[in-house]
């Protein structure tokens, strides 16, 4: 019976087809379990750090109660203290007080992580509200819309570098394609539609004047986005993603060039331009992401809550849920391009690819999750420490400063890059 | 359905937008009717008295004791600042004085509201521009005013602390210690503020050159407070007009000249390390003795002597029913509060009660100068106006 699986399994991945269709559903499968574990998670890191910033706990309750384990026919009245007795441990001593001050005796306690569920689950109960002067058809469609691109986008991100098997070479990326970056741009263009449509279609005041200032934003934003990459491009010499990450583990990330041929008098100069495409860069994601100091097309003291006022429930869950896998994907996105990716950095790749492919996969997602979790807390961070810009001010800063520096930058890397060969 | 209305111009630029009167901008039921061309507003029409409650028609049927607790619901933010204002106004148509001690716990008292209540302002409207933490960090050093009124007169928030003539209890034994602690930690916040806020390029952009009330503008609307005093003018009551020993006081008046929102800001903060000059000096020279005024009649005798002898007890139940027996008369009295002066002005045809109490709010005449100024400002800027102003609906709609 074995044999016949074995033989079946070996049949079906030696077929080329068929082996690139199971490995990209699995790599599939695993990318947007990490990206959706990730945008509640994000959510958790954000009101637990914002809580940690203005001195309050955030949430940290919403354990899971011990009482649920009777209901499910369980005898034990007092868990806890059961389970002291059981290792013989006084109730007055510190591990015991330990143990109440976490609530052990209580909950099992989940720092608050399962607070985001619960919240999610109370949105998906609540009263779906639909005003009746809406356009009906554009207001249902313009949630998914912003929900879907980042989702999309992923697609694109290395999350470890490549593992040989007897079958093939799986790359660790769902979509191995020669266009990464402006993959991104191209398909995180689209939630525009989302806000515009959201704004427009609210029939409302407030709304539109989001869903206006929305769009005006991000499309300025890309623009200033796009010509900061073009720095690193000239640099990479590729667009592929996977051998972007895969430059930045052998010859240094792209900020901190310092082993392989990181070392040369041409990284360090071009380290200038790079920290200035970094720079707005990072800004830029900001600006995409909606998120203060550039959430004016949702900024509550002046239009109530922006291009979504109108929208609850599920609905208004997916806004937020798109606001923060935008967040997700743009760390992600910064992550790849200036802080090298998946990779460890000073040669731990080639070494660790050495003894095991497998134990290198491992270690790099290990690598790249910290790397965007750090990145997600800069994003908190940032948030909970500055005051908002005014509309106007963000169109300026777009067009007038980073417009013209990006494209300053370009010129000046290409000089360094021809002076410097 | 009205205000849904767009009848500012059928077929041309401009949008009417109604703003409040329940808004996140709009701190508490201030109604906004704006014309909007684009972003750019052209003509603003605040619409107030969402919060209208009768407050003066009120103090014509109750005595001037039991007004006392109405006075705490004028400037909800800082509700001992009123009961003192009210309590002098009704004094001085007594012509009580009070005695040293029972000054310096008005004056104490007062200062601390101040702090609470510039805090508050000054938090809210970070968050107005965006910058939730500044808030919280404000909203701590409200709560820890509000931890010195439990002490002081055993409520939170609506202390009702003042009677015509004295304060329902002295002050507790050693509430110097956490008064001092407070203080030390208000100048730790205003100065965490001044670093996260005034220094930042963000924050300067948004407020500078923001909402630009000159010195006659300032003047004609009959501003006061430290609005007032951010357009150029040195006008404080405790200094020009000074009360409740005032006078014996060290402290400066911050003047700023620009009368932009940015000022505004910076006045405040230096304002609440000028309140905690004159705690530390109150706790200083704290004086012995009595807190009432010494009449024998109109104020409340001891609770032991009214259980005790037949002429106490007689005077507490007169006081308790009819309170002070006032002349005939007019007066005005305005102290100044953390919104502006608080003027009342009473008019009594002797009794117990005032045959008519007219307030002079601070917060109202601020309003009042919106639809001059608001016009050829941003939909954005309407917050940081808005917020800079530091007004209160509860005392400008009474």
């Amino acid at each position: 019976m074995i044999d016949i699986i074995c033989n079946f399994w070996n049949d079906l991945m030696s077929n080329e087809i068929w082996f690139y269709l199971i490995t990209t559903l699995a790599k599939l499968v695993l990318m947007f379990a990490v990206i959706l574990a990730f945008v509640v998670l994000s959510v958790w890191i954000e009101r637990r750090v914002a809580g940690w910033i203005q001195d309050r706990p955030g949430p940290n309750r919403a354990g899971i109660p011990l009482f649920l384990l009777q209901r499910f026919g369980s005898k034990e009245k007092q868990p806890l203290k059961n389970v002291l007795h059981f290792f013989g441990i006084p109730e007055t001593s510190w591990i015991a007080k330990l143990c109440t001050w976490l609530r052990l005796d209580r909950e099992i306690p989940t720092f608050g992580l399962m607070q985001p569920c619960l919240d999610g689950g109370k949105l998906f109960l609540k009263q779906e509200l639909t005003p009746s002067y809406v356009r009906r058809a554009y207001f249902i469609a313009a949630p998914m819309l912003v929900l879907g691109p980042p989702l999309v986008s992923a697609a694109v991100i290395p999350f470890a570098s490549g593992v040989d098997t007897i079958y093939g070479h799986i790359s660790m990326c769902v979509a191995n394609i020669g266009i990464g970056p402006l993959w991104i741009f191209a398909i995180s263009g689209l939630s525009v539609y989302g806000l515009t449509l959201a704004g427009w279609s609210s029939n409302s005041k407030y709304p539109f004047l989001g869903g206006l200032r929305a769009t005006a934003q991000l499309i300025s934003y890309e623009v200033a986005m796009g010509l900061s990459v073009i720095p690193l491009l000239m640099m990479f010499g590729t667009l592929n993603m996977q051998n972007i990450v895969q430059f930045q583990a052998d010859n240094g990330w792209t900020l901190l060039p310092f082993w392989g041929e990181g070392l040369t008098l041409e990284r360090w100069i071009l380290l200038v331009p790079m920290l200035i495409s970094f720079i707005v860069f990072v800004t830029c994601v900001f600006a995409e992401a909606n998120r203060t100091p550039f959430d004016m097309a949702e900024c509550e003291t002046d239009l109530v809550g922006g291009y979504h006022t109108e929208y609850s429930s599920m609905k208004f869950a997916s806004f937020f849920m798109g606001e923060y896998a935008a967040m997700v994907i743009g760390s992600a996105l910064v992550v790849t391009l200036f802080l090298g990716g998946w990779s460890i950095g000073f040669g731990a790749d080639a070494w660790l690819a050495s003894v095991s492919d497998w134990l290198a996969v491992l270690c790099q997602f290990i690598v790249f999750l910290i790397k965007l979790v750090a990145f997600i807390f800069f994003f908190v961070w940032v948030r909970w420490t500055l005051p908002r810009f005014r509309w106007d001010q963000v169109m300026r800063l777009g067009w007038l400063v980073f417009f013209e520096i990006t494209v300053a930058n370009i010129f000046l890397t290409a000089a360094i890059m021809y002076f410097t060969k | 359905m009205e205000y849904l209305k767009n009848d500012a111009d059928d077929h041309g630029e401009l949008v009417t937008l109604n703003m409040g009167p329940s808004h996140p901008a709009t701190h508490g039921v201030l109604r906004l009717k704006l014309v909007i061309d684009g972003e750019e507003i052209v003509s603003c029409d605040p619409v107030i008295g969402y919060l209208h409650r009768g407050m003066e028609k009120m103090a014509e049927n109750c005595h001037y004791n039991q007004y006392v607790a109405y006075t705490d619901r004028f400037d909800y933010l800082a509700p001992m600042s009123n009961n003192i204002a009210y309590a002098c106004a009704v004094e001085k148509l007594l012509g009580w004085e009070l005695p040293e001690r029972g000054k310096a716990i008005r004056v104490l008292c007062s200062e601390l509201s101040r702090i609470s209540s510039y805090f508050l302002g000054v938090g809210v409207y970070a968050m107005d521009t965006g910058a939730m933490t500044a808030f919280l960090y404000c909203y701590e050093e409200k709560e820890r005013v509000h931890n010195l009124y439990e002490l002081i007169c055993g409520a939170r928030f609506t202390s009702s602390y003042t009677r015509i003539g004295g304060m329902t209890r002295d002050l507790p034994a050693g509430i110097e210690k956490p008064v001092l602690e407070f203080c030390d930690s208000a100048e730790k916040t205003v100065e965490e503020l001044r670093k996260l806020l005034l220094h930042n390029k963000v924050f300067i952009d948004r407020l500078v050159g923001v909402g630009v009330i000159t010195r006659e503008m300032a003047l004609q609307n009959g501003m006061t407070g430290p609005n007032l005093r951010a357009s150029g003018v040195a006008r404080d009551l405790r200094k020009t007009n000074p009360y409740l020993g005032y006078e014996n006081y060290d402290f400066d008046v911050p003047v700023a000249q620009e009368g932009d929102c940015y000022a505004r800001f910076q006045l405040r903060l230096e304002e609440i390390l000028q309140s905690v000059r004159i705690i530390r000096q109150v706790i200083a020279k704290m004086p012995k003795g009595p807190i009432w005024v010494q009449q024998d009649k109109g104020i409340l005798p001891r609770k032991e002597d009214a259980l005790q002898g037949i002429e106490e007890l007689i005077r507490q139940f007169m006081v308790s029913t009819e309170c002070v027996n006032a002349p005939a008369g007019q007066v005005f009295f305005a102290a100044e509060n953390p919104k502006g002066e608080l003027g009342f002005f009473l008019d009594s045809k002797g009794g117990g009660i005032a045959n008519r109490l007219k307030m002079r709010s601070p917060s109202y005449c601020t309003l009042s100068i919106l639809p001059e100024l608001l016009p050829g400002h941003l939909v954005s800027d309407i917050g940081a106006i808005l917020g800079s102003f530091d007004f209160v609906q509860g005392e400008c709609d009474r």
